[in-house]
């Protein structure tokens, strides 16, 4: 009985020194801080009447920036934040597969709904 | 040998693994999908708004039949900032967290009360950003938006509010001394959930508020 709260006082350690320290928890915070900062002034640009230099030229394309700088985001938080990195492999499994379904279904409705107003236009 | 194995040495499961750690997983992935339902029925029904021409509108300013003129009702200042609280709870809840797994009390508790103060004031924000669309007029039964809007952002407020009083009952034991380095489990479960709010903020934010 001892020999196991030993180990797992000592396996419990290891893994504390697995995790990262608090100054990787802050440096992730400040690019996540960093990171926001970034999609509301690209919102911002983009928000500018359209024919005006910068803005007009960022208009088309603020869709897949705002949804790469959100994917990076969501990757920080689940890989350092939520220890998905350094944690059993069979918890990032049970994270990621929903996540994939989930990122499916939403292309799909999207999709089939266009596909249906696309087709009620078309019959109108 | 990793931490999850360490709490498997104190009650051995088949997969090796804490079964708690792996149930509030297994809860998150199903959050993934419940919240990827109502997100893609918010960018289902966005682009009908505007064809149906009944405002308020979320970037668009409106005049009612009536004459009455609408500014676009979103605030992006106030939720940028209410987001950027939300992201700094993570670090402070994980913070805490680092203090609880290494038996430092001071800053288990100063994580915790950080991140609690960040998510009631989230919900505070919340609270106030619904109350103003109200009296603007926007109410769930006015249009698409209002309907996917509320339902989107209620249930995500409804999530941070539970996250929260998880948060004040876990810092209460703290505070009573009842969560030694051994228990710390039990305020990673809860930082795991709080992390996946945080997430799910990170996805709704720009889809609602900034992609027009």
């Amino acid at each position: 009985m001892a020999d196991v709260s030993t180990a797992a006082t000592a396996t419990t350690t290891e893994h504390e020194h697995a995790h990262p320290g608090i100054g990787v928890y802050v440096k992730i915070g400040l690019i996540l801080f960093a990171l926001t900062a970034l999609e509301v002034a690209v919102y911002s640009i983009a928000s500018e009447p359209v024919g005006l230099g910068f803005g007009a030229m960022l208009h088309p394309v603020i869709v897949p920036i705002l949804l790469v700088l959100s994917a990076l985001k969501f990757a920080l938080v689940a890989m350092y934040y939520m220890h998905l990195k350094q944690d059993s492999k069979l918890f990032s499994g049970v994270f990621i597969f929903p996540l994939i379904i989930a990122a499916v279904v939403i292309v799909a409705l999207i999709v089939l709904f266009g596909y249906h107003h696309a087709f009620q236009q078309m019959i109108h | 040998m990793s931490h999850d194995t360490a709490h498997a040495l104190e009650h051995p499961t088949s997969t090796g693994l804490d079964n708690r750690k792996l149930a509030i997983w297994t809860f998150i992935g199903s959050e993934c999908l419940f919240f990827a339902s109502l997100i893609s029925t918010y960018l289902v029904y966005r682009p009908k708004v505007l064809q149906r021409g009944i405002g308020p509108f979320p970037h668009e300013a409106w005049t009612s039949p009536t004459g009455q003129h609408f500014e676009p009702i979103l605030e992006i200042k106030l939720v940028t900032i209410g987001t950027a609280l939300l992201l700094f709870s993570s670090l402070f809840v994980v913070i805490g967290l680092n203090g609880a797994q290494r038996g430092k009390r001071a800053q288990m508790l100063g994580g915790l009360g950080a991140t609690i103060l960040c998510g009631m004031f989230f919900v505070g924000m919340q609270v106030y950003e619904f109350t103003h669309f109200v009296r603007e007029g926007l109410k769930l039964q006015t249009n698409m938006f209002g309907a996917s809007f509320f339902t989107l952002t209620g249930f995500h407020g409804t999530h941070v509010t539970i996250g929260v009083i998880w948060l004040i009952t876990i810092f209460i034991l703290a505070l009573r001394g009842q969560l030694p380095k051994e228990k710390a489990l039990n305020l990673e479960m809860a930082a795991l959930y709080w992390h996946f709010v945080d997430v799910v903020w990170i996805v709704i934010f720009p889809v609602v508020y900034l992609m027009k």
